[in-house]
């Protein structure tokens, strides 16, 4: 493996800035790893060999700049890139071709980064494993036997398997920091409204996130500060400057945390965490207190309320917004003979082309929808948002940010989850709150449990993303990064 | 008791236009029901005076400004679709033959 695929983002943007290196070579060492490697992890639905190339020479010429320039990332493909294959991973949409870049994706172009390819996900980005892909799993560099974790697992084991240094992922209920948690990488989850949507196929819509993935805290903030700001296209971004996660990332590297409230989120602690998750996250709390921060406990008495509360809230929106596959504009058709009715094709297109998991959550939302069942379904699941958004605004009075294990279990194996849809949602138990609030998240790693990752999730206030960078680079500056074994 | 029928999902299905299998309905049928046994504990929470929330930006009526801006061609706009026909999206009929 050449050590190019070892390095971080901000060495590699150093080194070709310095022209020690080219961004042709870069791009190469990715995508020869990528060819070693991929076979056995299924980190990527498509790679996009010649637009990387391209891009890293146009890089190489002095035609692109950036603070990025030819840094290679991959892309969550629940993200519309114009001409490359976009697919979330759907039956549905096998083969579509966008005809527009998603803003984050002209960001990237503008900050010099170099596409190497789409990354796994599940379905329409539901899920929590990878299992949902209509194209198969993506197997955990840890552990290919074990699940990634979802839906962005195939970003996440992206980065854990050398083949890219950055990641785009997406987070609507856990679905950047989960997949982190469990492959030993940093996830982040921006303020809803800090990062754009536009060009990203909707799942969730009050809730959906994009954000950055990368191997080390610094690296993520640096990503992260490339894609979020202001965008037009999208009527819920918020138009106020995005704070400096950069220097807040470097300032928390340097370890000290004086002064730093941590809140303990009383509710959490009988929450069912395995012992080992349990035990690498005390440990890392109490690296913290050595850095000088305080751990105050807190209450927050309705997150008990937000796994139920989401999965009536997102499948409501889910059901709306995938309407819009009906064969009609793009995507699959099924069964135009000429003779069934438009209502006919629609119904056959949509069987054949959306997985288990979608349909379930298609008629749940629909469910919770309809009349008769809105108000004790999906309008009181919003109450109870309001509810856990003012447990959050009123714990960070007494704290600057809460803390938890990122997931409650280690990656698990294969299969284990599947049969009872509702096992796999307890995955994210730790994650929803916080989407469900609005505010920043992010999950570093903190150690192993039965040697594998576990993750250790801070949850800032809305428009408060600095602070997580500074607490997070503060806990890997203790607790250091996690190597996976050798594929 | 089931939180929801079989005959229900079937339903639901038809509105969702999902052309589900039998067998699909078996199954969904009983994971759905354990899904929103486990949903329904919302309620156990007393919320009445409480507003709801859509969404957690306090933006409303956002705008751009009214300037024309470049957009899709025709020809960007159709090359997804499964069927097209003299630049427009060619669907199965809508109604059925009348006399």
């Amino acid at each position: 493996m050449s050590e190019l695929t070892r390095m971080s983002a901000v060495e590699l943007a150093g080194k070709i800035a310095a022209k020690e290196v080219s961004a042709v070579e870069v791009a190469q060492a990715h995508l020869d790893r990528i060819s070693a490697v991929d076979e056995r992890v299924h980190a990527f639905l498509y790679v996009d060999a010649e637009g990387a190339l391209n891009a890293a020479k146009r890089v190489d010429r002095g035609e692109v700049t950036g603070p990025l320039a030819g840094v290679p990332v991959a892309v969550k493909d629940v993200i519309a890139t114009k001409g490359v294959p976009t697919t979330a991973a759907s039956k549905i949409l096998e083969g579509w071709r966008p005809p527009y870049n998603a803003t984050i994706v002209e960001r990237l172009q503008a900050a010099g980064t170099v596409m190497l390819g789409k990354t796994n996900m599940d379905e329409f980005a539901m899920g929590s494993s990878t299992e949902y892909s209509a194209y198969g799993a993506t197997n955990n560099p840890w552990d290919l036997g074990r699940i990634p974790g979802g839906s962005g697992g195939g970003s996440a084991a992206a980065l854990a398997a050398y083949e890219a240094p950055l990641a785009i992922g997406t987070d609507t209920g856990g679905s950047i920091r989960q997949p982190g948690a469990v492959t030993g990488t940093v996830g982040a989850k921006p303020t809803y409204g800090g990062t754009s949507r536009y060009g990203l196929i909707a799942f969730s819509s009050s809730l959906d996130t994009p954000g950055p993935c990368a191997r080390n805290v610094e690296d993520a903030a640096l990503l992260h500060s490339v894609i979020a700001g202001h965008d037009v296209r999208d009527s819920t971004s918020i138009p106020q400057p995005v704070p400096d996660v950069v220097a807040a990332a470097r300032l928390g590297a340097s370890g000290d945390l004086t002064g730093v409230k941590l809140g303990l989120v009383k509710e959490f602690a009988g929450d069912g965490s395995e012992p080992g998750v349990a035990a690498a996250f005390r440990e890392s709390l109490e690296a913290l207190v050595k850095l000088g921060a305080e751990v105050v406990e807190v209450s927050c008495p309705h997150f008990e309320y937000a796994l139920p509360a989401y999965y009536l809230i997102a499948p409501s929106e889910c059901s709306s917004n995938l309407a819009r596959f009906d064969g009609v504009r793009y995507g699959l058709r099924v069964g135009d003979d000429g003779n069934r009715s438009l209502e006919e094709v629609m119904s056959m297109t949509r069987d054949a082309g959306f997985g288990p998991e979608v349909k379930r959550r298609i008629i749940l939302g629909t469910y919770a929808l309809s009349s008769g069942y809105y108000d004790a379904y999906y309008g009181q699941a919003q109450k109870v948002r309001t509810l856990i958004t003012r447990d959050f605004q009123k714990a960070f009075e007494q704290v600057d940010v809460l803390v938890s294990p990122t997931t409650p279990f280690v990656a698990f194996p294969f299969g284990s989850r599947t049969s009872d849809p509702y096992q796999m949602y307890l995955a994210d138990l730790f994650t929803i709150p916080t989407n469900l609030y609005g505010g920043p998240a992010i999950s570093v790693p903190c150690g192993l449990s039965e040697g594998l990752p576990v993750g250790f999730q801070i949850m800032a206030p809305t428009m408060a993303d600095d602070r997580m960078y500074r607490v997070g680079a503060a806990l890997e500056s203790a607790v250091g990064t996690l190597t996976p074994p050798a594929l | 008791m089931a939180a929801i029928s079989r005959e229900e999902v079937a339903h639901l299905a038809r509105l969702s236009r999902l052309a589900v299998t039998e067998q699909e309905l078996d199954q969904f049928a009983g994971q759905l029901d354990v899904i929103l046994q486990s949903v329904a504990r919302v309620g156990e929470v007393a919320a009445d005076d409480i507003p709801p929330t859509s969404h957690s930006v306090p933006l409303t009526n956002v705008y751009r400004d009214d300037v024309p801006q470049p957009s899709l061609t025709q020809a960007e706009a159709l090359s997804g679709a499964p069927d097209a026909f003299e630049g427009r999206f060619r669907v199965p009929r809508i109604l059925d033959e009348e006399a």
